[in-house]
Order: structure tokens, then sequence, then C-alpha cells
């Protein structure tokens, strides 16, 4: 395939990826952080910037490893535990970067860094990336899109619980119960986009 | 866990396990990964199967090992641990069933950063025996199963008028208008939104009964 017909189909997975193929509401994947850090706008800003940054750069990586190091080795079992590795760390040493050089944004994001470590969507995407046989190409847009995807997804859940939090909702479903619920319709909303996606 | 110290009995932990702190309906962890396979009775019996085994013996190691276990990197040798035992789980699956490794996909990877197992490990495993930490992972295992087979049950019965694989009367006869929106994703979350206000309602209930 050449350059231009692979930058058209790594387009075409990132939007999928954020819409239709939404690796939150479709794929279930992420859902502890997304119930748990969803309560403010402010707080679920910070994390999904973070998700963004660390999916589209951990797929990359990992998609290295597995093509250059697992493959020609023949290990590819043991991907579990060489991506896994490398998100950690990955997400360590951003950790120290952000901190040596720029206290401003640590004081924003150092919080949420090491939450991701145990992120599902993070070690979900690069597994997909391995499944799907995606190129180096595509796996960016594929990383990137997830990213997104999840981010969308969190703020706006973030910004239906801030509005929630004086309304009356019975007390076994408050909590986790009622943020499901908004999850379902927030799938419900989304699933329709492949109408758009087929249009087009 | 119970912090009074002392060995906890078997029936103290399956009570707590099972219903009083139930992974799903009142801890809220670990529903990522297997949510997604709860379309079908039969993918969620194997998923919840590799997540007992995973659970109770990444416990049981855990706890092994934590005398030997520095502090600060304790994380990273949990995660192993835990990755050990799903590579296990991955590798038999693709051995003797590969029709159903390609339908769970990555899930069967995901247990590892499955919060439940991490959480159990932790909580249970870095302070108490070997024989009460599997015994913790396993009876947690048991509640999240049996809430998810619920999910399951419901979903695959709506959405396709059968069970594992088998039509069910009247839900599977044409007479049944099939609820396909409980086989995609968004039938998952209502379900399991529903399963977790009932039993949060009757645990209210019941606590406040004995106050």
């Amino acid at each position: 395939m050449n350059l231009g017909a692979e930058m058209g189909h790594a387009l075409a997975v990132c939007v999928a990826a954020i819409f239709t193929q939404n690796i939150l509401l479709a794929y279930f994947l992420g859902l502890c952080p997304f119930i748990g850090v969803s309560r403010e706008v402010k707080t679920a800003f910070g994390l999904g910037v973070a998700v963004v940054f660390v999916m589209t750069t951990t797929t990359l990586l990992n998609w290295l490893a597995y093509r250059y190091v697992l493959v020609p080795l023949g290990l590819e079992f043991f991907r579990f535990i060489m991506f896994i590795i490398i998100i950690a760390a990955f997400v360590q040493f951003v950790e120290m970067a952000i901190e040596r050089f720029s206290p401003f944004l640590y004081q924003q994001l150092g919080v949420f860094l090491p939450l991701i470590t145990v992120n599902c969507a993070i070690l979900g995407a690069s597994l997909f990336m391995v499944i799907r046989n995606y190129s180096f190409i595509v796996t960016f847009g594929y990383g990137l899109g997830s990213g997104i995807g999840w981010f969308l997804a969190i703020m706006a859940m973030a910004g239906i619980r801030q509005r929630l939090a004086n309304d009356r909702i019975p007390r076994g479903l408050q909590g986790p119960g009622i943020t499901l619920i908004i999850a379902g319709l927030m799938a419900l909303a989304f699933i329709g986009f492949t109408g758009v996606l087929q249009g087009k | 866990m119970n912090g009074t110290g002392g060995q906890p009995d078997t029936k103290s932990i399956a009570v707590e396990g099972l219903w009083r702190n139930n992974p799903i309906f009142k801890q809220v962890l670990g529903i990522c990964s297997t949510l997604a396979v709860t379309n079908l009775v039969l993918n969620t019996a194997v998923m919840c199967v590799a997540l007992i085994f995973t659970l109770s013996l990444s416990s049981a190691t855990v706890s092994l090992l934590r005398t030997l276990t520095p502090r600060n990197i304790r994380m990273m040798v949990e995660t192993l641990i835990i990755a050990f035992y799903v590579i296990i789980v991955d590798i038999l699956l693709k051995a003797y069933w590969p029709e159903m490794s390609t339908n769970l996909g990555p899930y069967v990877g995901l247990i590892i950063t499955n919060c439940i197992v991490m959480g159990r490990a932790e909580a249970c495993g870095t302070s108490n025996p070997p024989g009460v930490a599997a015994l913790d992972g396993c009876f947690n295992a048991l509640g999240y199963t049996f809430i998810l087979l619920i999910v399951a049950t419901f979903r695959e019965i709506l959405g396709m008028g059968t069970f594992m694989g088998y039509a069910v009367p009247f839900f599977g006869s044409p007479a049944w208008d099939k609820w396909i929106i409980m086989v995609m994703p968004p039938g998952a979350f209502f379900m399991l939104a529903i399963v977790v206000w009932v039993f949060r309602s009757i645990q209210m209930a019941r606590e406040e009964k004995t106050e």
C-alpha cells in the first residue's frame, strides 16, 4: 500500500475509533476511572488529556516492540508482560520528565499519571492493535482516535454528572448506577454516528 | 477484609466476597474487561472461570511472596504475577479452544489490568497467609461471576432468544420481538445499571433493618 492510501486508512480508523468504535462506549475499556473520576469536569479534563497522550505514544512503542522484538524471537505470547512493562516504564518516565521540566503541567496532570498504568483502555488499545494487524501509521491513527474518544466520553459524562449533583436520584441508583445508565444512553447516541460514517 | 486481626473464618470471607463487599455492586471494580463478553452466557462463563483461576492463584502467590517483596516495587511484582497466570490461561485457551479464544479477543489479556485482581492482591494478599488470600480471591471472583451471569442471561435471552446457544421457549419464537439493543453495548450498560440498582437497594433495606 502506498503512503497516501495508508494515511487515508489511518484517518478512517482514527474517526471510527473516536465515534462508532469508541473504546469506552463500544468496548467497555477504561470503565473504572470513567466511573470513579468523572465527578468534576476539571479532573476529568486532566485525566482525559493524559490518556490521549499516553495512549498515542504507548501504542506506537508497543507496535515497535512487538514487531521488532517479539515477532522475530517468536515470543508473541509474552506480549502481555512486555506491553505492561513498557506502559508502566513510559508513564514513570513521563512523570519524572514533567516534574523536572514543567512544574505547572505536573501540578495539573501529575496525580493522574500513575492511575493510567492500570487503565485497561491503554493496554486494550495495544492488544487490539496487534489483533487487527495495523501498520505503524494506522496504529498512530488508532491510538490517537481511541484516546480522543475516551477523552470525549469522560468529558461529556463529567458535564452531565455535575448537573445531576443536585437532582434527586433513587438511593440504590446513586453513584455507579446512574453513571452506567448515562453511559448506556451515550453509547446509544454514539451508535447513531454509524449512519453518518456509512453515508459519506 | 475486616481489620480485627486473628484468622477470619471461611464463612465470613465468603459473605464478604459474595455479598457484603461484592466486587461489582459494592466496590464497582473490574467491570471493564468482562462487561464486553456478557452478550453470550457461554463467553461470560469461560471468562469468569479464567478470572476465578487468576484471582485465587495470584492472591495466594502475592501472599506467599509478601515477606520477600520490597515494598516500593510491590505493584510491579504483583502485576507480573497476575500476568503470569493470565498467560497460562491465554495459552491453554488458544491450544484447546481456539474458537473461544478468538471470540474473547483481547479481553482475556485484559484480566491483567482488571482492577479487581490487583485490588484483592493488594488489599488481602499483602497482609494475610496464602490460604486466606486464596479463599478471599476465590469468593470475590465468585461474587463477580454470579452478577455477570445474571447480566449475561438477561442479555442473551432478551436479545437473541437463546440461552447458552439453545433456543428458549417463547423468547426464541417469532412471538418475541428480539431486543437487539440488549446484545449491543448500550444493553450491557443498562442491564448492569439495573442489577446494581436492585442489589444495592436490597442491601440498603437489609442494613436498615438490622440497625
